[in-house]
């Protein structure tokens, strides 16, 4: 005999206060999701912080069920990764959701990172964001790059070679030598078995937990503070009678529906890519990488996979090893110091001068540019380009604190403006 | 001093101590991990000393093998090859061999050898680590107008001459690095081990 179904909700409303007294479930809810008020103004760039979540759990899920197949060993781990292409039931979909989701990660990572630079989303009071946000993409290039040596192919192993010898540059200190340390890392004498066991432990235990910890630090921080929007103006500075921002809307469900579409144009894409280039021809899983591993002969033309190819380019422009490592080393140092560097009374871009536009508009296209230049093959004319180049990505930090002072800004709204 | 019985300054102390003493036992406790990365007794026993037969070799010819994982080259120079040596001189960043850490002070000579016949060397670039080729044919190549022979490394275009000088103008800034070596006999050459060692 059914119950009444007035008595049935008392019952479940009961359950949940019996939790709620036990765990904030519903005051977590509230203020991270039903009244966490978001300006009302979000445009197209602010897809990708959702978006970024969206990858990392796909990675983590299709890395879990990569783990149960994948074999961690110098012997084996090129036949494993082929076992799973081959013959493991849908096993290619997952590995390639795996490696081609690590290219999205850093697509959608790149354009989250430019949004924060569009509209000073790294100034007052956000400079914490913006420092977890850098550390996420500093763990998440090690994570890649000890990933990208799991398959154990030609390019996993002599990418490793490279990327492990910067660390030789290191001079002799007495303490600590670079040999020594390359030696440390290796485990080996050469990049070995040892190596990449080691790198497996990173790739699934160490580095995902960092990431995920640094990822509730980011979104700590941003709760904490609110977001930023299109107009780098802070909607707390005007509440309403209840002391809601009147420039705010709760996140759930006007957020999450937005997301929810973007998520959607998202798979649409990813998915086209997964069954029709899911090695990008070449740029996203390279083609030397489906030959094993042979410490005894090199491939022609050792290159990083796309994600890394600017600081790549700067690290060649560079005509000695040890400066070519300190300069690259630089080029992601100066990210972390963006919010002491932007001197600006405003924070978005709409309302900066022209002299701040253009510099961001000649810094992205350095970016990009040397990004070409660290795939292609070294050229005596690629090198000076990537000079020139790796001038220009530097001046746009060296030079950003006088600009920003220094020009003519626009006057910002007093509250945001809904049509641009 | 002291506040309803508690005596700050001795709390302060005790805190502080425990802290200082917990922070170096957290310290020392990392040890173990930081060891582990180490190379291993079986990487060490797998590093040993190999011996090369010298007999097969051609005059021009180069052998290769495997030392601790990286690639060993014996070049059997003929006098034609030494001749071009000492030709080089301005082209050659380090023509003399003074640095220290790129060969065994038995091999710091002109021909950067103990028998000039026979050049040992890693055949790692100094630059990134690939696997320079040998190219001993003399006369104009794509990457030099007048190449006299020597070691191309096709990662990034470093040059090295047929003692593994390296070009001035180079990514690579070192020359090739020149193993411990010693003759075992006429025939015989142990890559590993210093002449004094075997004595």
């Amino acid at each position: 005999m059914a119950r009444p179904a007035s008595s049935m909700r008392s019952q479940i409303t009961a359950l949940g206060n019996w939790v709620d007294k036990r765990l904030p479930v519903t005051s977590f809810w509230r203020d991270h999701l039903s009244e966490y008020y978001a300006p009302k103004n979000f445009n197209f760039w602010y897809f990708f912080g959702s978006l970024a979540l969206l990858v990392l759990v796909n990675q983590i899920v299709t890395g879990i069920f990569l783990t149960m197949q994948y074999k961690p060993s110098a012997e084996e781990a090129f036949a494993s990764v082929e076992f799973i292409m081959r013959d493991v039931p849908m096993g290619w979909l997952i590995r390639y959701l795996h490696s081609t989701g690590a290219s999205a990660f850093f697509v959608v990572i790149y354009l989250h990172m430019f949004r924060a630079l569009l509209y000073g989303s790294y100034k007052t009071p956000r400079e914490l964001i913006w420092i977890f946000g850098m550390l996420i993409y500093v763990v998440l290039m090690a994570e890649a790059f000890m990933g990208y040596v799991l398959p154990w192919g030609q390019m996993s192993y002599w990418g490793a070679q490279v990327i492990i010898s910067l660390f030789g540059a290191i001079p002799d200190l007495g303490f600590i030598s670079g040999e020594g340390l390359v030696d440390w890392i290796r485990g080996d004498y050469s990049v070995s078995d040892a190596t990449l066991n080691r790198f497996f432990a990173l790739h699934v235990i160490a580095l995902p937990l960092a990431l995920l910890m640094l990822v509730l630090l980011h979104l700590t921080a941003l709760h904490q503070v609110g977001s930023n929007n299109p107009d780098g103006i802070e909607i707390k500075e005007h509440k309403d009678a209840d002391g809601k921002p009147v420039d705010g809307i709760p996140f759930h469900p006007y957020y999450t529906v937005k997301d929810l579409f973007g998520v959607g144009v998202f798979m649409l894409l990813f998915a086209f890519i997964i069954f029709y280039a899911p090695d990008g021809g070449g740029l996203l899983l390279e083609h030397d990488n489906f030959v094993p591993a042979d410490p005894l002969v090199t491939p022609a033309h050792i290159k990083p996979v796309w994600y890394f190819t600017p600081f790549f380019a700067i690290l060649k422009a560079v005509p000695d090893k040890l400066g070519g490592v300190l300069v690259m080393g630089l080029a992601i140092v100066v990210l972390f110091l963006l919010p002491w560097l932007d001197r600006s009374r405003v924070k978005s871009i709409r309302y900066k001068g022209w002299p701040s536009k253009i510099a961001l508009a000649i810094f992205a296209i350095s970016f990009v540019r040397l990004g070409m230049l660290g795939i292609g093959e070294g050229t005596p004319e690629q090198l000076r380009e990537s000079q020139v180049w790796t001038i220009i990505y530097f001046a746009f930090f060296i030079t950003m604190p006088f600009i920003s002072r220094m020009e003519k800004t626009r006057p910002v709204p007093e509250r945001v403006t809904s049509s641009h | 001093m002291s506040e309803n019985g508690v005596n700050k300054g001795r709390r302060r102390l005790l805190t502080a101590t425990t802290a200082v003493v917990g922070a170096a036992g957290a310290g020392l406790a990392a040890l173990p991990f930081i060891q582990s990365w180490q190379p291993s007794a079986k990487a060490k026993v797998v590093g040993a000393p190999v011996e090369f037969n010298l007999e097969p070799i051609e005059p021009g010819q180069l052998l290769k093998g495997q030392w601790r994982g990286k690639t060993i080259g014996i070049l059997r120079r003929t006098p034609a090859m030494l001749e071009t040596l000492p030709e080089l001189q301005d082209k050659l960043r380090d023509p003399d061999s003074s640095e220290a850490t790129q060969q065994p002070a038995y091999a710091a000579n002109e021909s950067r050898a103990i028998k000039p016949e026979y050049l040992v060397l890693v055949m790692n670039c100094t630059h990134l680590g690939c696997v320079p080729e040998l190219r001993p044919e003399v006369g104009a190549q794509p990457f030099d107008e007048d190449w006299l022979g020597g070691f191309y490394c096709p990662c990034h275009k470093s040059k090295f001459d047929l003692a593994g000088r390296v070009y001035a103008g180079v990514p690579a800034q070192l020359n090739l690095q020149v193993p411990p070596y010693l003759y075992k006999d006429d025939r015989t050459l142990v890559v590993g081990l210093d002449p004094q060692a075997a004595a």
